[in-house]
């Protein structure tokens, strides 16, 4: 028999004995138990996107509060606890998962493995994120939403200024986001360095793996920071320690580096995995690999280096020594070489491209027009005389705006039209998508640019209303009105995506003719990936290797058998077995949720609840019977 | 930088939303604030041209699209790439261009960064500034202790003099900012931070708390009055001078509620047995422009509205509501408005 006849007999006879061993089972335990990647990956995306939109919908009452001045649609107290949970919700409960979980879904599929690396892991990063986010929430919905700021600067936030239980929620949603950030950075690292396909070498490894490596070690970094400053200052506010008291030899600006240590490189952790999603889209409608695959590289190094290197910028207003202000407006001036980098290299490859125009790449477009904004305001801010005009007004809320949407977002929508139909298995509707990118894109342009004038005229951020004499109302209302349109849009999405899950177009392995391993398997992808684990040739394997190409034997079928490959050039190393679906995660993270929200209310519940976890720990690892 | 690139960003700024106001970075009013708008004018006129290049270059890769004859589709033969070493040289000038342009702000950010932070001189006047929740309170230092002036939510500085300002707070952190003068500095408890101000030009400049503070963030601005020398010089001399006697039995009884009522728990008027320090000092209350830290205009009608019920204002503020029957309301109200 020839070779394409054998290798689809070949490959049918290897899927039906995977799934057996693959298989997630049906009923709600079996739900609860899930912990394959694509499962955890698609929850992350859903329930960070159900975030968003919750946290959109804060953005939109804060917009009509402004619309006018002196509206008293929304009082300071209320006001206050709502941009604090839009940004709190935005940054840790939305951008960092959402990025983590297209992650979970991708990377394993990208580097052509059957499924993440500490699969049970990933599952209670998910549960963890959850958790965190209803706790927020329904705090937000009990009049007990956080007041103090996203960034909840003390004394404001400590003791005696913020009494009662609001930013003792804040802190611990905080624990609970960042507990889950670094487990599920821990589950890609390793993924990532170990379990990449024979041939996959480092310097084949797609750029959105490489994004996501280079934001796993960030996430490693830079999460632990904010997790002790939140921790100190649950416990100023509990058991009455004085980290941040000046009046007891603490002090309020260890605070704020403690938060800006994470705080800013917290932007590269959202921002570099949306580059590369910007390569893998520009790379498939450019019809041409991207062009400087090593500089790329490199840049997403430097961009993570240099990003711990610049947390002051956002202190200048403090009594910060000259000097030091200096390295940090060198450091800050710096970090714009490799995105600027970045931004020549796709200009490169589009304009070498045969470009076919569909709704992802509109999407790149708007990337690029809107996040170059962002990126000069960016440039003004690390001056320090210039920063220290437009420091805390909206001038500042312009500048993170269009750099988080223009250069995360729209990256983001990008990226789901793009990748929806590998989940899916079938296609959103190409006119529909269009329409939303025009709305978005105009949307989001239309409510910030206007900011930049307002904070030149004055406007201070985080005020629940203004006087009308400051004739700072026109601009406003435009600013509200393009909010609306933003809201508009997401709505548009979500029924695109609805009606294509009935009517969508069915997609088939590889509906964009793109390079990736992904597409090497049917939409959506079997439990175990692969059939015939692929073996890599190139950093455009299924450009490279035309109708076949070689694939891994000798795996066990019957078990959850994975291989193993060194770090540096992927050649295979060891087979293990991975876990079973296990109920234990979630049983974990319902028991350390417990205990985080119990610490909000008194100290003795980490004591009391250290029971459950540590039975619940237990019972994760135990060893499966007949186990040696 | 050059007059006319200046004026045609000017126009086109103004054209969007204006160059002109009382709290405004863009009419800037003393060295400092020149300096910055300066800086702020290149640094927008090169940006601007970087960003117009970027959106070009990607408009027109677009627009090559339009006129090859080639097939548009996604099954297409991906394009074999063999132009990389012109591409190289193009990405390799642009990212050349980038570091060079990135080099000189960063040279002039700091020359400038010395020029507008450089040392006050050490006989120049100083105020110190406490940030409170949600008021400042203001204090003409002076070597004579009689001499040494409180006030609150109004600053007045001769113009042409630079300015010692000595910043501090009790409670949170609050951030000092009035555009037209100068850039922000915020005010750290256990920390004392200076720095100094000067107006070229007379005229009313708007500040307002930078760094939020709580529920009534929003409602803590206020005035800084520039006047010619000689005009401050008798602003301070009256201020220095304690309240004057009430001039008939209307205004004493309004006195004598504000001593022995609920006023005197917190505000202090010198001259008068009323000495605390939890609001601000009222001494010279009527001189003021507004009230309530820049919320309400300083009027009679205004004043009254306040007093009965400062909440409805400014929720949050630490004024209780105070119950006067009209006739006491209206003695109180003449005896404030003797506070010249």
């Amino acid at each position: 028999m020839s070779d394409d006849v054998l290798r689809p007999m070949e490959e049918r006879e290897a899927a039906a004995k995977l799934t057996g061993a693959w298989h997630e089972g049906e009923g709600i335990l079996a739900w609860l138990s899930a912990t394959g990647h694509k499962t955890t990956g698609r929850r992350f995306v859903l329930t960070s996107f159900g975030f968003f939109i919750a946290a959109g919908v804060l953005a939109v009452l804060m917009r009509l509060q402004l619309a006018v001045p002196e509206n008293d649609l929304i009082g300071p107290d209320l006001y206050n606890q709502i941009f604090s949970v839009h940004g709190t919700a935005m940054m840790f409960l939305f951008a960092v998962p959402v990025m983590q979980g297209v992650a979970i879904y991708l990377v394993p599929l990208m580097v052509g493995a059957r499924e993440i690396a500490f699969p049970r892991l990933a599952a209670f990063a998910l549960w963890m994120l959850l958790f965190g986010g209803l706790l927020l929430f329904v705090s937000l919905l009990l009049d007990m939403g956080a007041e103090a700021g996203w960034f909840a600067y003390v004394p404001l936030s400590g003791p005696e200024y913020s009494p009662g239980k609001r930013s003792d929620v804040y802190a611990q949603t905080i624990t609970f986001s960042e507990i889950s950030a670094i487990a599920a950075a821990v589950c890609l690292i390793t993924t990532i360095l170990k379990m990449r396909a024979p041939g996959m070498s480092l310097n084949r490894m797609p750029l959105f793996v490489w994004a996501s490596l280079v934001t796993a070690f960030m996430i490693l970094f830079a999460m632990p920071s904010v997790m002790m400053a939140s921790t100190f200052l649950i416990m100023d506010r509990l058991i009455g320690t004085h980290f941040f008291n000046p009046a007891e030899g603490g002090d309020p600006l260890l605070w704020q580096h403690l938060f800006w240590f994470f705080g800013h490189p917290e932007v590269y952790i959202i921002f570099i995995p949306a580059l590369g999603m910007v390569s893998h889209i520009v790379e498939a409608f450019a019809r041409r690999p991207v062009f400087g695959y090593v500089p790329m590289v490199l840049s997403l190094a430097a961009t993570a280096f240099l990003g711990f290197g610049l947390w002051v910028h956002h202190m200048f207003a403090s009594n910060v020594p000259q000097l030091g202000a200096s390295f940090f407006t060198a450091a800050s001036m710096m970090i714009a070489i490799p995105s600027g980098i970045q931004i020549f290299c796709w200009l490169a490859t589009l304009w070498d491209g045969r470009l076919v125009i569909r709704t992802p790449l509109l999407f790149v477009f708007g990337f690029i027009f809107t996040f170059v904004i962002g990126g000069m305001t960016g440039v003004m801010l690390a001056a320090v005389p210039l920063d220290l005009q437009v420091h805390d007004t909206y001038f500042v809320v312009a500048h993170f705006h269009y750099v988080l949407i223009g250069g995360a977002v729209l990256p983001l929508f990008g990226a789901l039209y793009y990748w929806i139909p590998k989940v899916t298995g079938r296609m959103l509707d190409e006119r529909l998508g269009q329409l939303n990118f025009w709305l978005m894109a105009i949307g989001v342009n239309l409510t910030f640019f206007p900011m930049h004038q307002l904070g030149l005229e004055g406007m201070t951020r985080r005020v629940y209303t203004y006087p009308p004499e400051m004739g700072w109302d026109r601009l406003n209302l435009i600013a509200t009105v393009g909010g609306v349109l933003v809201a508009l849009s997401v709505l548009l999405f979500l029924f695109n995506l609805l009606r294509s899950l009935s009517v969508g177009r069915l997609a088939g392995p590889d509906p964009w003719g793109s390079p990736g391993l992904e597409w090497a398997t049917s939409s959506p992808p079997p439990e175990f990936n692969f059939a015939l684990p692929p073996v890599v040739t190139g950093r455009s394997p299924l450009w490279e290797a035309g109708e076949e190409w070689p694939v891994v034997t000798g795996l066990k079928l019957d078990q959850r058998e994975v291989l193993i490959t060194s770090v540096l050039d992927a050649e295979p190393d060891h087979r293990t077995e991975f876990p079973e679906p296990s109920i234990w995660p979630f049983l974990a993270a319902i028991a350390v949720g417990l205990t985080f929200i119990g610490s909000i209310f008194t100290p003795w519940a980490v004591v009391a609840g250290s029971v459950p976890v540590a039975i619940t720990l237990i019972g994760w690892f135990w060893p499966k019977p007949g186990e040696e | 930088m050059s007059a006319k690139p200046r004026a045609a960003l000017a126009a086109l700024a103004l054209s969007l939303g204006g160059c002109e106001g009382p709290q405004n970075m863009l009419d800037s009013s003393g060295p400092q604030a020149d300096t910055i708008e300066g800086l702020w004018w290149v640094m927008l006129t090169v940006t601007s041209a970087v960003w117009f290049l970027v959106v070009a270059a990607m408009l027109v890769a677009i627009w090559r699209r339009r006129v090859r004859a080639e097939a548009l589709e996604l099954s297409g033969e991906p394009k074999p790439h063999r132009r990389e070493r012109s591409l190289g040289i193009a990405v390799a000038a642009s990212v050349g261009l980038t570091v060079a342009i990135l080099f000189a702000f960063t040279i002039y950010s700091f020359v400038l960064e010395r020029r507008v932070f450089a040392a006050p001189p050490k006989d120049a006047l100083e105020i110190q500034v406490t940030g409170h929740q949600w008021w400042w309170q203001v204090r003409y230092v002076h070597k004579d202790p009689s001499k040494i002036v409180e006030t609150a939510n109004e600053i007045h500085i001769p113009v042409g003099q630079k300015v010692t300002v000595r910043l501090s707070s009790p409670d949170v952190i609050h951030s000092f900012w009035v555009p037209n003068l100068h850039g922000k500095r915020d005010l750290i408890p256990g920390q004392e931070a200076i720095f100094w101000i000067e107006a070229d030009r007379p005229g009313s400049y708007r500040g307002q708390c930078a760094e939020f503070c709580g529920w009534q963030h929003a409602h803590m601005s206020f005035w800084v009055h520039a006047e010619e020398p000689e005009a401050f010089q008798a602003w301070l001399e009256q201020q220095r001078r304690p309240a004057p006697e009430p001039p008939d039995d209307l205004t004493r009884r309004g006195r004598d509620i504000f001593v022995t009522g609920p006023c005197a728990m917190c505000h202090a008027i010198s001259g008068t047995t009323a000495s605390a320090r939890f609001g601000p000092d009222l001494t010279h209350l009527a001189s003021r422009t507004t009230i309530a830290a820049g919320t309400l205009p300083n009027t009679r009608g205004h004043l009254a509205a306040w007093i009965a019920d400062p909440q409805s204002y400014k929720p949050g503020n630490r004024m209780p509501p105070t119950f006067l029957p009209p006739a006491d309301m209206q003695a109180l109200l003449a005896y404030l408005e003797t506070l010249r």
